[in-house]
């Protein structure tokens, strides 16, 4: 098995077994994994909701560009793809299906 | 309490003390409860569906060995249903693909494999258990082949601390995301075997370089995890990030502790599931409440700067080694009792002694 390496090129899905949810109790968004959970902050969970399995890196970036207009693209890319990078270091995401 | 608390993130139901394996380092009592004291099913029910309404989000099933109790298969649907990521923490030597790929269906999210050792003579030396490693070996494939993930926990001391690569490689073989090398902590039966387990400060040395150059080589391939033997640190661990703090445990019997080796320190009443919800248990009990916050802090931990990051350290090692639970735990340097310490990491350095191996009855 390789590394997963994460581009403007890359589809990308939650793992089978990562749960992505919103938690009623604590009334924030939460990733449960394997022994270990994550609190991703507002803008991650932002990004994650458009995590589909179909949409790819590039089109997440376009959507978050056109919602956050006064910031760079090329700035937004470099966070999105550093921060799913990030999460498929950790297992939580892997390539996903595009149509 | 002047701090607000969270609800838990994680409850550790041990199902049962039964086990076909005896490691001379196991984390349970040394009086261990028999297969009569256990909790029915549907206390395991009630159980769950209080942990799920409390906010805990994760439920790792273990014992012993879980897979002894029949009724697995039923608590692992209950808590799935319940919406309780689930974690099967096993020996892998009760069952196996037919097992699991029910466990599978039931909705079990993750199972955490231990093996003593990569070689399967040691490993089965250390485990008591003659063949355990070869079955743990086909369980491991029957996890990968069911399409759960797989971590395999070792744990690790000075009687096969050496072969720490061979572990890594090992995880890689049987299709592991995730190992876990995590040093022996001596508490219960482990006390008991500790100049024979503890290892020296070159081995251990050794082993953590080797760790570190595969985290680097491994890096999104294979996860390692590695908890150091807390004796040779100069501060203590954060122990369960700090007493009643993010974990409850529920033992076989139904006892509700913080950890599992709080039930050791005397002069505490830990409330039972048959009789308290877990909320009651959670918020208001004297015992999850002893020693939560810094206020029962004496010096040197009360005007310490890292007392909200280690939390005094464990307070069951203040209790086994200093003799006080509201001590701080002695493996700090700054401990007045840290000289106990010091004085098992000299015992280290001689030939070890026998094993003494878990079973019923063997405490006395």
């Amino acid at each position: 098995m390789d590394r997963f390496v994460v581009s403007d090129a890359s589809v990308l899905a939650f793992a089978p077994h990562i749960v992505f949810r919103f938690d009623e109790v604590r009334k924030r968004w939460i990733i449960l994994a394997p022994e270990r959970l994550m609190l991703p902050d507002e803008q991650a969970v932002e990004i994650l909701q458009l995590v589909d399995g179909k949409t790819g890196v590039s089109a997440i970036v376009d959507s978050l560009a056109a919602r956050y207009n006064q910031a760079p693209r090329e700035l937004i890319a470099k966070d999105v793809t550093a921060m799913l990078q990030d999460l498929a270091d950790k297992g939580c995401l892997a390539g996903g299906n595009p149509d | 309490m002047a701090t607000r608390i969270d609800p838990p993130l994680a409850l550790l139901a041990e199902l049962t003390h039964r086990c076909p394996l005896a490691c001379p380092y196991c984390s349970n009592p040394v009086n261990l409860e028999r297969a009569a004291g256990e909790l029915s099913e549907q206390d395991w029910r009630r159980v769950l569906a209080e942990a799920a309404a409390l906010g805990v989000l994760q439920v790792h099933f273990s014992g012993g060995e879980p897979m002894a109790r029949r009724d697995l298969l039923a608590l692992i649907g209950a808590a799935n249903g319940l919406g309780l990521y689930s974690n099967l923490i096993t020996s892998g030597t009760l069952g196996g693909a037919h097992e699991i790929e029910a466990f599978a269906a039931a909705g079990l999210k993750h199972v955490q494999l231990s093996f003593q050792d990569f070689a399967a003579e040691n490993g089965d030396r250390i485990a008591g258990l003659k063949g355990a490693h070869v079955r743990k070996k086909h369980f491991a494939e029957a996890v990968r082949a069911a399409g759960l993930p797989l971590t395999l926990n070792m744990v690790v001391h000075r009687q096969n601390l050496d072969g720490v690569p061979d572990m890594i490689e090992m995880a890689l073989e049987l299709g592991a995301r995730r190992i876990e090398i995590a040093h022996v902590q001596y508490y219960a039966w482990a006390l008991r075997n500790r100049a024979a387990l503890l290892p020296t400060r070159r081995q251990l040395d050794r082993a953590t370089e080797a760790v570190e150059a595969a985290r680097a080589k491994l890096k999104g391939v294979l996860t390692i995890d590695y908890v150091v033997p807390d004796y040779h640190g100069v501060r203590p661990k954060s122990c369960m990030s700090g007493w009643g703090r993010q974990f409850l445990n529920v033992t076989p019997s139904g006892t509700a502790v913080p950890c599992h080796a709080a039930e050791t320190l005397p002069g505490i009443a830990f409330p039972s599931v048959r009789s308290s919800s877990l909320a009651d248990i959670w918020y208001d009990s004297d015992a999850f409440n002893r020693f939560r916050g810094t206020a029962w802090m004496a010096e040197p931990c009360r005007s310490c700067d890292r007392r909200e990051l280690d939390w005094g350290g464990c307070r069951c090692q203040a209790f086994l080694l200093a003799g006080d639970a509201g001590r701080t735990d002695p493996v700090c340097a700054l401990s007045p009792d840290h000289g106990v310490v010091a004085a098992a990491l000299q015992e280290a350095e001689a030939a070890p002694p026998a094993l003494v191996y878990r079973r019923y009855g063997a405490a006395r």
